[in-house]
């Protein structure tokens, strides 16, 4: 059973609602951090690996041989 | 090695001395910080006297292998026929000979000057002798770890400083004990144990944070 | 398949990256359901507590995020030891992404715990045993991140790490021990904070999503920080290269 009358009355949490939502608000930023944090250094690791690939690709064509 | 790190400590009398006036000095910045009145001091002085003496203790134990460090003593250690332990081994006693013991017997100095009363003096001395050697145990693990970095003091610190604290709540509380006239036998037993497992466990693991410390 | 080809294999990083992508979109859906449904109901439908009323909604994110804290401290280690001993590589790369993890995660128990504690004792902080021992559980942490970044070879960072996580862990229940016999020594009168009272099934049920939920999403995390971990560190193999190759063709 739902225990708030309105929605008005849930974001007020019986006068506790500066403290449950910021615990919950902040735990979820961190949360968020903690998932997306890694990915964007995937992303970032792919992208340099790209970049070096490709000019070495460009190069190898330049002087007609593969470079390492 | 035993001897020759006291002999060496005995060469820098100074760097050996500057754990122990700092020891002295934090403890009259107390009074200065908080009130003169005694009252006051007598029930700050055993929590205050054993964490100057971990500071102190922290303060010192940057240096217990960065010597050896620089000078390639430590490389030559790695590789000597000994097993590693045994030399950490007497590296921590000699440290605890020259901070950890001199530390004791000026402790009775601080209790004056912070107005221990009197039951607590033999708790105060028994409980930093076993502790600080505990303490000197815990540090050589930190100083281990830390040795091969530039300026690892304050790392050090953040380290060992978390392992420090059971030390610290028994030997305070040990003293704390007897100022209350209670029984503290039971307290220095577990410091005693502390220090046992110490014994048992640190020289291993900070011979082998030295081999990674050194070699990677 | 044997166990030491099992055990091989698991520790190829290559094998891992590839078999753990197949796994993501499950996990991470079971963690978005899990924790969504617990956050509802936690929120919405449980009945408030009788005394503290609706700040102990707060315990749906205190408790959990404590429970992986902990937990977290011994994954690291394990993932130390395995490292140090067989040098698998896999459990080497874990040991950073599970230390960053394990902070935050003590962070934010101690966050909500102080801003749970404002209502119900009127204080943001205590020194209470629990307490205190997440929060040498959080310098213990970040004792070991920092060890991490002083290092400018990144083995020795892994065994530094490694060696102080393993440290830690047989000083944590000595900690543990210490601090809760220092505070029976030094309970102060006023306040007196009880144990978990038997809680009602109606709050107890969303706690045990909440909880399985942090698994999943502590599971998740790990994956993610450590496949990021991987193209990293092999970002010169041949099969790194070959992945690189595959999507920018």
């Amino acid at each position: 059973m739902f225990q708030f009358d309105s929605f008005q009355a849930l974001v007020a949490m019986g006068g506790h609602g500066f403290y449950v939502w910021i615990s919950y608000g902040v735990s979820l930023a961190v949360m968020a951090w903690l998932v997306i944090s890694p990915l964007k250094r995937k992303r970032q690791v792919l992208g340099n690996l790209k970049r070096q690939q490709r000019r070495t690709v460009a190069d190898g064509r330049r002087t007609g041989e593969a470079s390492y | 090695m035993l001897v020759r790190d006291l002999r060496l400590a005995n060469r820098r009398r100074g760097d050996m001395a500057n754990p122990l006036i700092f020891f002295v000095m934090v403890a009259t910045l107390v009074p200065l910080g908080v009130s003169p009145e005694a009252t006051r001091l007598a029930v700050m002085a055993p929590g205050i006297i054993w964490v100057m003496a971990l500071l102190a203790s922290l303060l010192s134990a940057e240096s217990l292998f960065a010597g050896d460090y620089r000078d390639g003593t430590l490389e030559q250690a790695l590789v000597a026929p000994q097993p590693l332990w045994v030399l950490v081994l007497a590296k921590i006693t000699a440290h605890w000979l020259v901070m950890g013991l001199p530390l004791t017997l000026m402790s009775p100095l601080l209790g004056i000057m912070l107005s221990l009363p009197p039951a607590g003096y033999p708790a105060l001395l028994a409980s930093l002798a076993l502790g600080t050697a505990a303490l000197s145990l815990l540090g050589a693990i930190g100083a281990a770890l830390t040795v091969a970095i530039r300026r690892g003091g304050l790392l050090l610190s953040l380290i060992v400083m978390p392992l420090y604290m059971p030390v610290l709540i028994f030997g305070a509380s040990a003293v704390q004990q007897a100022v209350d006239g209670m029984a503290y036998g039971g307290t220095l037993a577990v410091l005693g144990a502390l220090l046992a497992f110490a014994v048992m466990l640190s020289p291993f693991a900070a011979a082998g944070a030295l081999r990674v410390g050194l070699h990677g | 398949m044997t166990f030491t080809q099992w055990f091989h294999r698991l520790g190829s990083p290559r094998w891992f990256y590839q078999a753990s992508g197949k796994w993501l979109p499950w996990l991470a859906a079971a963690t978005l359901i899990l924790l969504v449904a617990g956050l509802v109901w936690g929120l919405g439908f449980a009945p408030a507590d009788a005394k503290q009323g609706n700040s102990f909604r707060i315990i749906y994110i205190h408790v959990p995020a404590a429970f992986l804290a902990l937990a977290g401290y011994y994954v690291m280690a394990v993932a130390g030891a395995i490292g140090l001993i067989w040098k698998m590589k896999l459990a080497e790369m874990a040991m950073r992404p599970a230390a960053t993890l394990g902070a935050a995660l003590t962070f934010i128990s101690l966050f909500t715990g102080a801003l749970w504690g404002k209502p119900t004792w009127g204080t943001y902080w205590v020194w209470d045993a629990r307490i205190t021992s997440m929060l040498v559980l959080f310098f213990l942490y970040l004792g070991v991140i920092a060890l991490h970044y002083a290092y400018t070879s990144r083995d020795a960072a892994t065994r530094a790490g490694a060696v102080l996580a393993l440290v830690g862990t047989v000083n944590i229940p000595i900690i543990y021990k210490s601090v809760d016999w220092w505070y029976t020594l030094h309970q102060p009168a006023t306040i007196k904070l009880t144990e978990a009272p038997t809680m009602h099934p109606a709050m107890f049920q969303p706690l045990v999503v909440m909880i399985l939920g942090f698994y999943c999403f502590y599971a998740l995390a790990l994956i993610l920080g450590l496949r990021a971990e991987i193209l990293h560190r092999e970002r010169r193999t041949r099969w790194v290269r070959e992945l690189i190759g595959e999507d920018a063709v």
